[in-house]
């Protein structure tokens, strides 16, 4: 507890079991009281405890932390660590762990737990004795939160929790095989500069290595000091605000239609603390080919890993903007980012105004998230689950403040939404949190609605309910021969349910009745269920199908 | 395609426990395998060496450097080509000694090829080589010929680099002074 304290942590999500009881039995001293310094948010299933301390650390900045019991307790957080660290997220989850003179015995609720976490986490520790409780705990914070932040393990032995020893603090703030911030080096900042200062046509593509590393304002300048348009990454949509005349879009195979057939036709790419997922990139053989790319990034293996670099910046992005702005002059780049108007003018036209303003025909996803960010407020944070109603959430949702996204960008965890949104509501308790669900994630944690009952956490929750897995279905009806193969789905009644759990809910069917719906459930005190009855069979486009060019993004099926 | 190529990394890590599966686990999720490996204590307190061959192209290889020394408790990883290093493997070849006394060819072929019999009785007779890899099949490969061989194995590379120090020693002292 002690050493939690000495971490600075106030908010811990967890679940009790026999392997973790003796902390649990201390933790009963510090949540109450006199010696009261942390709140423990009980959750309904671990998995959630890890979503939700994603959700904390996404909004806050902060380590989130799941507590967990062995055994089941601690493989139910998997998933979660997994997610937590392809989406450089940092959380530490310590689990209980049987005794030593037990370890590897199969004894009752063991696990190897340090083996199945190691490949999905920054680090994983044994804690077998009680003299290791404060360097452990302090080393684990140190290594989620620095450099490239991400998940850590402890796996807290029952012997080490019960022994008795006199406390002795120790701070880990050195690690000397672990260089969480490389130095920058000045001679690939000037050339960085120099092909930045005779690009024509800069991009710059922007992730969450900005908000990672606190550095909107630096990126700002960057961009504005050469006049370079950028594109974000859909874990980096709150790094540049929306209206942000240099903001042209989201990128990737969902993003938008002008950034995507740029990226093809730039001469500089300057990537910001992002990795070309995949989802970005498309087919790497075609990517940006003809473009020199500069990559910013703190982690060095990320350089060379998908896209081949000209100029490799590798350093803490809060250092090596600034530095770079220093060096490049002041440009105008009016005729290239006027080039994007047509494309995305063509978007507009093709994509955009049906999905949003609808005439007629059963709701869209589209235009359920354009009307919920229209009433929503300036510092609303956007939860999405995975699917459909993720890509319509990300796409059509305006962001104004930084670290305003929670969305499981890289496992793509379905079930995620609603777990992290209970811990973006403890991360940032004076913002407001829209999480956007589809029938089928609100139903993968459709536990944690206990959890949102037993805190009145208020989480704004949109059910866009389609009666499919939406996302799926599409690719079936694009690339196999429309054989819905199990995506379509009877639903439960949601209105029962959020009853049983004495949640406030509306049920939307018809368009007239959007807005107002929109505005009780945003002006209701704590959680609210607003359940959208969606159009089934709905695509989200723009598309760029998968191993395609960027450049073949599609706008119509 | 680059062609492939056999490359010797020499990784290092704090002496903790687990090391070694992370490490491999790297080459496993990028599909190269390990050709050999050999783990012991380096010359610097505290710090294991790894020496790790496998047949990659420089892409990959780099690739899977980097994503080792991303281990949060591997000081160094690198690569290195066979003409970087001073490379050793060792081979034991257990012979039968009946047909060693009858065909004095074989006696011949271990003499030439500079390996030493380090023992010997009226069953078998153990033949012991130092070199590098080919030279230590080619003998297995003319020992086998005879049809004397009744064991074989080969070591692990082990190889220190042409520099004049471990190239890790720098990089931590570096790393200590910024402690201070």
């Amino acid at each position: 507890m002690r050493a939690l304290q000495a971490e600075g942590v106030k908010t811990i999500f967890g679940y009790p079991g026999g392997s973790i009881m003796p902390v649990y039995d201390a933790l009963f001293d510090y949540t109450r009281g006199e010696k009261k310094c942390f709140d423990h948010i009980l959750v309904r299933h671990e998995q959630g405890a890890t979503h939700a301390a994603e959700g904390y650390a996404r909004v806050s900045g902060e380590v989130g932390v799941a507590l967990v019991t062995s055994g089941p307790g601690v493989t139910n957080t998997l998933t979660g660590i997994a997610d937590a660290m392809l989406d450089s997220t940092p959380i530490v989850v310590i689990a209980g762990q049987v005794p030593i003179s037990a370890l590897g015995t199969d004894a009752f609720q063991e696990v190897d737990l340090v083996g199945v976490a190691q490949p999905i986490s920054k680090w994983s520790y044994q804690i077998r004795h009680a003299e290791d409780v404060a360097w452990a705990v302090s080393r684990a914070f140190y290594i989620a939160r620095t450099g490239r932040p991400g998940p850590v393990v402890l796996d807290f032995a029952k012997n080490a929790q019960v022994e008795e020893i006199d406390w002795e603090p120790k701070k880990v703030d050195f690690i000397r095989s672990y260089v969480p911030y490389p130095k920058l080096d000045d001679e690939a900042v000037r050339a960085a500069a120099e092909l930045i200062n005779n690009a024509q046509k800069p991009l710059a593509l922007v992730g969450q290595g900005v908000e990672l590393g606190n550095a909107q304002e630096e990126l700002k300048a960057f961009l504005e000091k050469a006049d370079i348009p950028a594109g974000r990454t859909m874990l980096g949509l709150s790094a540049l605000p929306s209206n942000h005349p240099l903001n042209v879009g989201m990128l990737g195979m969902h993003g938008n239609f002008a950034v995507n057939l740029k990226e093809q036709e730039c001469d500089v790419l300057i990537a910001i603390g992002m990795r070309f997922s995949d989802r970005v990139t498309g087919n790497l053989k075609t990517y940006a080919k003809q473009a020199k790319v500069i990559h910013l990034d703190i982690d060095h293996s990320e350089i060379d890993k998908n896209v081949k670099t000209d100029v490799a910046v590798i350093a803490d992005c809060k250092e090596s903007l600034p530095a770079l702005t220093a060096l490049i002059h002041q440009a105008n780049h009016h005729e290239w980012r006027e080039s994007f108007k047509p494309l995305d003018e063509k978007e507009r036209v093709k994509v955009i105004e049906p999905a949003i303003h609808p005439k007629e025909g059963p709701l869209l996803m589209g235009e359920v998230v354009n009307a919920v960010a229209e009433q929503a407020s300036d510092n609303a944070v956007l939860v999405t689950d995975v699917g459909q109603n993720q890509l319509f959430a990300t796409r059509y949702f305006k962001y104004h403040h930084k670290r305003s996204i929670c969305t499981s960008g890289g496992l793509g965890t379905m079930g995620y939404g609603m777990p992290a949104a209970i811990g973006a509501t403890f991360g940032a308790p004076d913002r407001q949190v829209c999480c956007f669900m589809g029938d089928g994630g609100f139903q993968m944690c459709i536990e944690e609605l206990g959890t949102i009952m037993e805190q009145k956490a208020p989480v704004k929750m949109i059910l866009m309910n389609n009666n499919y897995l939406g996302n799926v279905r599409q690719w079936q009806d694009m690339f196999w021969l429309r054989r819905k193969s199990f995506t379509k789905m009877m639903n439960p009644c949601y209105e029962l349910i959020a009853q049983g759990y004495g949640i406030p809910y509306q049920a939307v069917t018809d368009r007239k009745d959007l807005a107002a719906a929109i505005e009780r459930m945003l002006t209701t005190d704590g959680p609210f269920i607003l359940e959208c009855a969606i159009k089934e069979e709905d695509n989200v486009l723009p598309m760029t199908p998968p191993g395609m060019n960027v450049n073949d993004m599609m706008l119509e099926i | 395609m680059e062609a492939k190529k056999l490359y010797t990394l020499l990784v290092y890590s704090e002496n903790v426990a687990g090391i070694l599966n992370q490490v491999t686990a790297v080459f496993t999720r990028r599909q190269v395998n390990i050709e050999s490996l050999n783990v012991s204590a380096s010359s610097i307190p505290g710090v294991h060496k790894y020496t790790i061959t496998a047949w990659s192209d420089e892409d990959q290889i780099v690739k899977i450097v980097r994503q080792i020394e991303k281990k949060i408790d591997v000081v160094k990883a690198n690569y290195f080509t066979d003409d970087q290093l001073f490379i050793r493997e060792s081979g034991l070849y257990k012979l039968s000694t009946p047909q060693v006394l009858e065909n004095p060819e074989i006696s011949r072929t271990v003499r030439r090829y500079g390996a030493s019999i380090i023992e010997v009785n009226p069953t078998y007779t153990i033949v012991m080589m130092h070199g590098v890899t080919e030279h230590i099949i080619e003998l297995y490969r003319a020992l086998d010929s005879f049809g004397c061989v009744l064991q074989y194995t080969r070591s692990g590379r082990i190889a220190v680099t042409r520099g004049m120090q471990e190239q890790v020693s720098a990089f931590l002292e570096e790393r200590e002074e910024k402690k201070k």
